[in-house]
């Protein structure tokens, strides 16, 4: 039986390298790429025989720009945050996706009033999930439990290194909070100048004891190996660490900043067409469902959510782990992506001068 | 080194402490590269030496991590270890993938830097060469640049023409950066060439292409060899031109190497850092034994 | 004619020819141009090989330092307004084709690249440009007040100035901005503000860490190639195998094992809290800093000293120390006066060959430098990877490559390229 499966799978692999049909998909990896490859790349080439070559960045906004600035481009898919899809779209770089196209909710509702409609602001983008940047601590090495965004910058109360991601974005939000800047304030304070001059004044307390990371699987590791105890993280890539590895983690959901990610097309992606098939395949209702199985982000269509159950333990109910959930968005910050497809690149380029000071 | 009979107890001293010192610094130079072996055979996923393992108990111990180098990628890596399960690991480990990369890019662009360096070592070490110090600067500046900028340069270049994420773009670039190890160690042995050889070869009879054939070729030989070797070695210890250039189809080792340290390093890293280690000790004998011969041949210092 | 002259000049040597009937100098002449074409021709496949794969992709490269036209090619009817008025302040004539420029750039999407090129030379504008194209269709003459209303940032006068001068597709700017230079509002330039301070300092830290390496691989160098020379050739060559080991280890497997060894819950601070000499809680940061960086790069470039030390200590001949000793010097005069002079050719070549390696080096610190411990090289990776300010990125990369090659030809002047040994 098993024989006979592989020999279909090896004639099957023959037969696509005939047809030579392939779309290489760009995303953030680890855990992530892994619950895509699974709920979409797997089904995506057993149903269409369309080979999926999977590539990973840790932004995968920055590779997709330079491609098509140098002319240059690789890469069919990427998986990008909003702010990046709407300054990219506005730049050019993008594609332009008709969303009347993508496939309707099992009820017939169409695409267009299925998607939550925060994500659907960019016409170069179709939204996969909702995420948060949170920040997460190794329970065995932190004293005490933190539990709001000040004790992460609180480093008397809790000694210790902190993790961070190097990019300003959620990071200065993060600080302002911190600092007393209530939620609904803090993009009109990062909109002045003395707001930012606050928020790296803020930052500058902790300087000292941040180890930077860049691709989303570094800040478990970090917390795992003792080398931080306390972390800014995706929350998907804390919550398989401690579900399928295990790992002592906590989450502060006080003053997550929630984000969508989105799937576009590089301008002049070589496979344009495939690329397009692949995206209404991935973003259709059941999909989006089935990749939550694999990670706690969340759907970005209603309709999915119902089909939205258990982790592929088999026993963890993804409810609760969920950055939508009621008890998780309490203190919760949406990301403005207006205010950084505007800002992002002067903010950078301070917060790297910052760095190297 | 023996001590002078007239060494002061001063001098006697400071001669062992120096002994010491120079045995710290050659710990210094190696310890670093021999501790991954063991630590690539660890039972635990750690980077220490755990318990188990310093008194020897052979459950601290385990090949897991390299049998995670051929199962990583696979399609099916639980199943039975047939001939399937091998072809399987042939075709999709990642690790084996990226093998069979840095092998091609390092054969083609070793065989394209060390013909034409061999070339151009024979033109540049004749006395009548014009230009030669201002040719041979050129040629070896690939090695003096900067590695960022030589990357930087072919980035764009190769975006402009089409060599971009193809074999070839690599194997080009490469082959450049192998270059002056092949120009230096090949005019190094040129330059203890005795060039009436060639003046009695074409007394004889013989006539340039033979002579090169049968009295340059077979002396220098060892020399090309080497040079050859450190040019393959420099293709297969480079990632920042293959960061740049190359497209997740030109996967080599040391890329691979480099997205997994940049994530985490898995002791799997450590477990292929052995094997390279292993390589580069299989290298270095050989290189050692030409230089040796090399020398014979010559009748240079008998060692 | 010529072959007159030279008859006459050379007197008898004129009278001998060759069997053909050719002027025997002649010959050889023509015999010697023959064989330095057929050398030429030996090095030529190569020379033609590097020079396309190598010289003029890098050439390439740096003009990119001093040739941008974004502003000029996206903003025509302002770059036009500029070379009319080169004096002027910005009139009615200049927001309008400010507004046209815009109105253009929102259709062609190109308003983000304009404002990004733009806030290059002054931080903080990008916005005005993304944000004002969003609301250009709706503005009305006179086109001034309108394009204020949206945006009081407009008034600026270096903004202004900064325009002007990137309209300029040749242009100064990048270089200005590596040694942190920026435009002032009057159109003047000075340095740039504290917080936007960055690439001096770093020339400098890359200078000085790469001077602190060089310096620590001259002190561990010097012992052990003093020792390697003066063993017997049998034992030395099974010493030299310590010395080559490193040098053929691949760069990603070594400083692997640095990380291993100096991280956190490393080897090192393992063992040392295991031996009860450090708390757990006060483990030493020896990674993702300076030092981290440090001990590694000491470590991979050490054998580029000892090789060449070496190889000169080699043949310094012991009779000279014996014969100062002889004449009543003690041990540490001998060293100092007699020994180490005759080294310096080794020493030179060893330091610079260190340095120049050290100051181009990019993994080692990418891995283990954290924020602090970075080069200038990754700087210019961040341009060409990150930020994608590629024409900085030339900019620092030429202003690099000038240094190396510099010191390159020093190198070459003191110890000659054909001297370079590998093992």
């Amino acid at each position: 039986m098993k024989k006979t499966l592989i020999l279909t799978t090896a004639l099957t692999g023959l037969a696509f390298a005939a047809s030579a049909q392939e779309v290489t998909v760009m995303s953030w990896g680890g855990a992530y790429t892994k619950s895509q490859v699974e709920a979409y790349h797997k089904p995506f080439t057993a149903e269409t025989g369309i080979k999926v070559n999977s590539v990973d960045a840790d932004n995968p906004a920055t590779p997709i720009k330079a491609q098509v600035e140098a002319g240059n481009i690789t890469v069919d898919v990427a998986d990008i945050e909003l702010a990046d899809a709407v300054r990219l779209c506005d730049e050019g770089l993008l594609e332009v996706i008709d969303h009347s196209a993508l496939p309707p909710a099992p009820d017939g509702t169409p695409a267009t009033e299925d998607f939550l409609p925060a994500g659907m602001v960019s016409d170069c983008a179709v939204p996969s999930i909702v995420w948060s940047t949170i920040v997460a601590y190794n329970t065995n090495n932190v004293q005490g439990t933190p539990t709001t965004l000040a004790d992460f910058f609180d480093t008397t109360a809790f000694p210790g290194k902190r993790g961070a991601r190097k990019d300003p974005t959620a990071l200065l939000e993060m600080a302002l909070v911190a600092d007393g800047v209530p939620a609904d304030q803090v993009y009109d304070t990062l909109g002045t100048d003395a707001g930012v001059d606050r928020a790296f004044a803020k930052l500058d307390t902790i300087k000292s004891d941040i180890v930077w990371w860049e691709a989303g699987a570094q800040p478990p590791q970090l917390l795992a190996d003792g080398e931080v105890v306390m972390t800014t993280a995706y929350n998907g890539r804390i919550f398989n660490a401690q579900v399928t590895e295990n790992q002592p983690f906590g989450i502060i959901w006080d003053g997550q900043i929630l984000d969508f990610d989105l799937f576009v097309i590089p301008k002049g992606a070589p496979n344009k067409e495939e690329a397009l098939k692949f995206i209404s395949f991935a973003t259709d209702t059941q999909r989006l469902a089935d990749q939550a199985a694999w990670i706690s982000y969340g759907p970005a269509r209603k309709s999915s959510a119902p089909f939205v159950g258990l982790f592929n333990d088999g026993k963890t109910e993804m409810g609760p782990h969920m950055p939508t959930a009621p008890e998780n968005l309490k203190t919760a910050l949406a990301n403005d992506f207006e205010f950084w497809a505007d800002r992002k690149v002067e903010l950078t380029e301070r917060f790297n001068a910052w760095l190297l000071q | 080194m023996a001590l002078p009979i007239y060494a002061s107890p001063l001098e006697r001293l400071w001669h062992y402490v120096y002994l010491v010192l120079c045995g710290l610094i050659f710990f210094f130079l190696i310890a670093p590269i021999l501790v991954i072996i063991p630590l690539s055979f660890n039972a635990e996923p750690y980077f220490t030496f755990t318990q188990k393992m310093l008194t020897f108990d052979p459950e601290g111990y385990s090949t897991r991590w390299y049998e995670n180098l051929l199962t990583f990628g696979m399609l099916e890596p639980g199943a039975a270890r047939d001939g399937n399960w091998w072809s399987d690991v042939w075709q999709n480990a990642a690790w084996v993938k990226a093998a069979k990369n840095s092998v091609i890019i390092g054969f083609f662009s070793t065989i394209l830097a060390t013909s034409l360096g061999t070339l151009a070592a024979l033109g540049l070490s004749r006395p009548e060469m014009p230009y030669q110090k201002a040719i041979m600067a050129i040629l070896i500046s690939p090695m003096i640049v900067p590695i960022i900028i030589t990357a930087t340069g072919l980035f764009f270049f190769y975006s402009a023409t089409g060599l971009a994420n193809s074999y070839l773009g690599v194997v080009l670039a490469h082959a450049t950066l192998g270059i002056p190890f092949v120009i230096i160690t090949v005019t190094a042995t040129l330059s203890g060439f005795d060039r009436s050889l060639l003046r009695a070869s074409a007394n004889l009879g013989a006539g340039p292409v033979r002579t090169f054939f049968k009295v340059q070729l077979p002396l220098i030989t060892p020399g090309v060899v080497s040079g050859a070797l450190f040019a393959f070695v420099t293709s297969f210890d480079e990632v920042v031109v293959v960061l740049f250039i190359g497209s997740h189809e030109q996967q080599t080792i040391p890329r691979q190497m480099w997205n997994g340290i940049r994530e985490q390093i898995s002791p799997s890293i450590l477990a292929v850092a052995t094997l390279l280690v292993i390589i580069s000790i299989a290298l270095l004998t050989t290189v050692e034994l030409l230089r040796r011969r090399s020398e014979r041949l010559r009748g240079m210092s008998p060692t | 004619m010529a072959d007159t002259a030279a008859q006459m000049q050379t007197g008898i040597a004129g009278a001998l020819r060759t069997p053909d009937g050719r002027p025997l100098k002649q010959a050889l002449a023509q015999a010697e141009r023959r064989a330095r074409i057929r050398a030429f021709l030996l090095v030529l496949p190569l020379l033609a090989f590097v020079l396309l794969t190598f010289i003029i992709p890098i050439g390439q490269m740096l003009s990119r330092s001093v040739l941008n036209d974004t502003f000029s090619a996206n903003m025509p009817a302002l770059t036009q307004w500029f070379s009319e008025n080169p004096d002027a302040e910005p009139n009615e004539a200049a927001f309008e084709a400010l507004v046209t420029d815009l109105r253009a750039a929102r259709e062609n999407r190109t308003q983000g690249a304009v404002g990004t090129r733009i806030n290059y030379e002054v931080p903080g504008t990008r916005s005005l440009f993304t944000s004002t194209a969003r609301r250009v269709d709706g503005l009305e003459p006179p086109f001034r007040e309108a394009v204020l209303d949206v945006d009081k940032g407009w008034e600026r006068r270096d903004l202004w100035a900064a325009m002007r001068s990137a309209a300029k597709p040749v242009t100064l700017n990048f270089y200005q901005a590596a040694v942190d230079r920026k435009i002032t509002p009057d159109g003047q330039f000075a340095r740039a503000d504290e917080q936007n301070r960055i690439y001096v300092t770093l020339f400098m830290r890359t200078f000085v860490l790469s001077i602190v390496i060089t310096g620590l691989c001259l002190i561990l160098g010097f012992p052990v190639a003093h020792l390697l020379a003066v063993l017997p050739m049998r034992k030395a060559s099974l010493l030299l195998i310590l010395v080559l080991l490193p040098f053929w280890t691949s760069l990603l497997v070594r400083t692997t094992s640095w990380m291993v060894l100096l991280q956190g819950q490393g080897v090192i601070n393992n063992t040392l809290v295991g031996l009860g000499i450090l708390g757990d809680d006060n483990r030493l940061a020896m990674m993702y800093n300076q030092t981290g960086t440090i001990i590694a790069m000491t470590h991979i470039l050490l054998p580029f000293m000892i090789l060449p030390l070496y190889s000169v200590m080699k043949t310094i001949p012991p009779s000279y120390a014996r014969a100062a000793r002889s004449l009543g010097a003690t041990s540490w005069t001998t060293f100092r006066r007699i020994y180490v002079p005759q080294t310096v050719p080794g020493i030179g070549a060893g330091a610079i060959l260190v340095f120049i390696l050290a100051v181009g080096y990019y993994i080692t610190p990418a891995l283990v430098g954290g924020a602090t411990g970075t080069l200038i090289s990754n700087q210019i990776a961040f341009h060409m990877l990150s930020s994608l300010n590629w024409s900085l990125a030339a900019a620092l990369a030429a202003m690099l490559l000038a240094a190396v090659l510099v010191l390159y030809w020093v190198y070459d002047r003191i110890v000659g390229i054909d001297n370079m040994k590998l093992g």
